[in-house]
């Protein structure tokens, strides 16, 4: 785990030592099992993130290999952190240290909650990715850079073009991935919403 | 007639602004929150110095830490009690209602908003559980969200989202019998994948629909969220207005003549534009019960768990990861493998027509020996309604234990779990590797009365086969 700090303001690149997690369709439960989820704060998570794996796999999972220990960027393959909705997920993981996931693709509930922490998820075609996981894993303590516009991830002097949805991108470059603060500006429009859904009004006669 | 599916406008009716992003703002019409998934989000928003914009829109209860044994407060499970007690505080402090413990009315959240008439069609429905795609067997657009997610819809009743594209599933022909909506929804996920419905809201329907009731709906749309589809519905017609009328939170008198009017008025007209589609036969459907660790691997009781060679290639790994965690031979059948723990209950099978369907398999019959079997109602009410009609004594009689409603078993956040390599039938939503509180415990997903018909026997059984009680 790192003390890096937690996202804020405006993002446009990430760098750090990646960490390579081969295998598609890896669940949030597998993230952060549920027992976990008995929790009031998300502080302690860090520590629980792929508890299960972790512990099958006897010190040899990723996430506790020396190597990678520091890691900020985390490459995964197809369909990462489909299933439950729960945040606790991506909080796992970016109190564990990541600050940037690349895949092949991700479950939508996954990258929204990524997202609403300022954790971007870039994508890749399967190919890339492939070659992506390999050059990470040969050079596990070395800083590999992200950036957003034009996205695009570098590791020892090589490129891979990552794409990211044109929405999240200006979100995270604006710095308005933390939307509490821009939905509340709305306030006509969120008024005249309300008054044209008739069951704001109890279906009353007359609008 | 307007292309526009039920989706399109309900999406515009709810469309706040256009953000900056290029993403919408979009209204909630109903958010439902547990002890889960609420927490942070009130702590943030004390952060924030921010208010709950509309507690009159926001609805409480508590389902996923409780005991199913014992409600007694506070509960043994030192954790359990302070997210209760948590959630029991922050809606005190906002004005928020919760259906509590006792109250009559708790429940899963989503057998609970529909069974009291919160959920209705035309309605965006968010909640912090993904499962909330339930909602849509209504006809409304629900979606799960994420905790800071909820931070936003309690602050602002709105959240930040991108339209889906909509594929229409049209089914066709009728369920046989023994044939359910989980063996439906099971049959889908077979078929399109576990990511197939990424980037879609699926809109269920077809004469194979329009047949179910409003229960089955929701079992379907409750699984559409393991096809990868945020949302699923079902355009809502007599069924959906017979099923909410006279309910607590229904419009009465001359407002339910208005709000039929309304919601009939947003149907996918039959000039409706899709995305996508696809068609099914449901006659053909056999009862489905999946054999590995996500609800994509799914076949029919009669059949053998795949071989490698009939895998799509892309998914092969994923099988052999399975064929090791589940202890099961590619090409071996389904049926005869014996199971240990029989589960009945969920937000996808926990209501009154699915635990009268379980107790009609159970009815006469006797648990097989050494096999732990229990049933979890999904709500007060619904437990109320089933013993009012005696289905607790047709369990007990048979040898499942009758439980007290909460999410028990369908995930390891309260005294219900698999110990060690203990393999359960289960009438739940997911079978991921731990996710029944085991972290090499096993899960066969499949319908109601499929996992009573297990339990009878002690193996994975066709239950249209069960010789006579
Ligand atoms: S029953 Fe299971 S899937 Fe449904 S809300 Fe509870 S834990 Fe989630």
């Amino acid at each position: 785990m790192t003390s890096t700090p937690f996202p804020s303001g405006a993002i446009s690149q990430v760098s750090g030592p990646a960490v390579v997690l081969r295998g598609n369709d890896i669940d949030t439960d597998r993230i952060i099992p549920a027992r976990f989820l008995k929790c009031v704060t998300f502080d302690g998570l860090g520590a629980q993130v792929f508890a299960d794996d972790r512990s099958e796999q006897n010190g040899e999972h990723p996430f506790d290999r020396p190597e990678h220990q520091g890691a900020a960027i985390l490459i995964v393959n197809r369909n990462f952190g489909c299933g439950s909705s729960r945040e606790h997920a991506p909080q796992a993981l970016l109190r564990w240290g990541i600050r940037a996931v690349v895949g092949e693709s991700f479950a939508e509930i996954f990258y929204g909650n990524c997202l609403a922490l300022g954790i971007p998820c870039l994508q890749a075609s399967s190919e890339e990715i492939d070659a992506l996981q390999t050059a990470a894993e040969a050079a596990p303590q070395t800083s590999a850079s992200i950036s957003l516009e034009p996205a695009a991830i570098e590791i020892e002097g090589r490129r891979w073009d990552l794409s990211m949805a044109a929405d999240a991108k200006n979100r995270l470059l604006g710095g308005q991935w933390d939307a509490t603060s821009q939905l509340l500006q709305q306030e006509q429009a969120l008024q005249d919403t309300a008054a044209r859904l008739p069951y704001m009004q109890g279906f009353v006669a007359s609008r | 007639m307007s292309t526009a599916t039920l989706y399109d406008k309900v999406w515009a009716l709810h469309q706040v602004a256009e953000l900056p992003s290029g993403a919408t703002q979009l209204f909630i019409g109903l958010h439902l929150i547990h002890e889960v998934t609420s927490p942070q989000a009130f702590a943030a928003l004390k952060d924030l110095g921010l208010s709950v914009r509309h507690p009159e829109r926001t609805v409480a209860t508590v389902d996923h830490i409780v005991p199913t044994t014992s409600q007694a407060r506070p509960f043994a499970d030192g954790l359990a009690e302070e997210m209760l007690s948590t959630l029991e505080r922050n809606c005190q402090e906002y004005g928020i209602h919760l259906n509590g413990l006792g109250s009559g009315r708790q429940g899963i959240v989503h057998v609970m908003a529909p069974e009291l008439g919160l959920t209705q069609p035309g309605m965006t429905v968010a909640c912090g559980d993904s499962h909330t795609s339930t909602h849509g067997a209504f006809g409304a657009i629900a979606f799960g969200i994420g905790t800071s997610q909820v931070r936003d819809v309690l602050a602002s009743q709105s959240l930040t989202m991108n339209k889906l594209k909509v594929r229409r599933i049209w089914v066709d022909g009728a369920l046989q019998p023994g044939v359910f909506a989980k063996d439906l929804v099971l049959h889908i996920i077979r078929t399109l994948g576990v990511k197939g419905g990424v980037g879609y809201a699926y809109e269920f329907a077809g004469p194979a629909i329009e047949a179910l009731s409003m229960e089955e709906r929701m079992t379907l749309c409750n699984m559409a969220i393991e096809g990868g589809a945020r949302c699923g519905y079902v355009n809502p017609d007599q069924t959906t207005f017979d099923y909410l009328k006279g309910r607590p939170h229904a419009p009465s008198g001359e407002a339910w003549d208005r709000a039929v009017s309304w919601w009939k008025s947003l149907a996918s007209g039959a000039d409706a534009c899709f995305d996508d589609e696809v068609k099914l036969d449901a006659a053909t459907i056999a009862p489905t019960i999946t054999w590995g660790i996500t609800p994509g691997q799914g076949i029919g009781v009669d059949e053998a768990v795949p071989t490698l060679e009939q895998t799509p290639e892309e998914d092969r790994p994923l099988a052999q990861e399975a064929y090791r965690y589940m202890d099961l031979q590619p090409g071996q059948a389904i049926a005869g493998l014996p199971v240990d723990v029989c589960f009945i209950g969920s937000c996808t099978n926990g209501r009154l027509s699915d635990l009268r369907a379980a107790a009609s398999i159970a009815a006469g019959r006797q648990v097989a020996s050494g096999i732990k079997a229990f049933v979890v109602p999904g709500s007060e009410q619904v437990a109320a309604a089933a013993e009012a009609e005696g289905l607790d004594a047709v369990f007990r009689q048979a040898g499942f234990e009758w439980r007290e409603p909460g999410c028990s078993m369908c995930l390891a956040m309260n005294p219900d779990r698999l110990e060690g390599r203990q393999i359960s039938a289960s009438s739940s939503n997911r079978n991921f590797k731990g996710r029944q509180g085991s972290a090499s415990g096993r899960t066969l997903l499949m319908s109601p009365a499929m996992v009573a018909a297990a339990a009878i026997t002690g193996h994975v059984t066709d239950v249209r086969s069960l010789p006579p009680a």
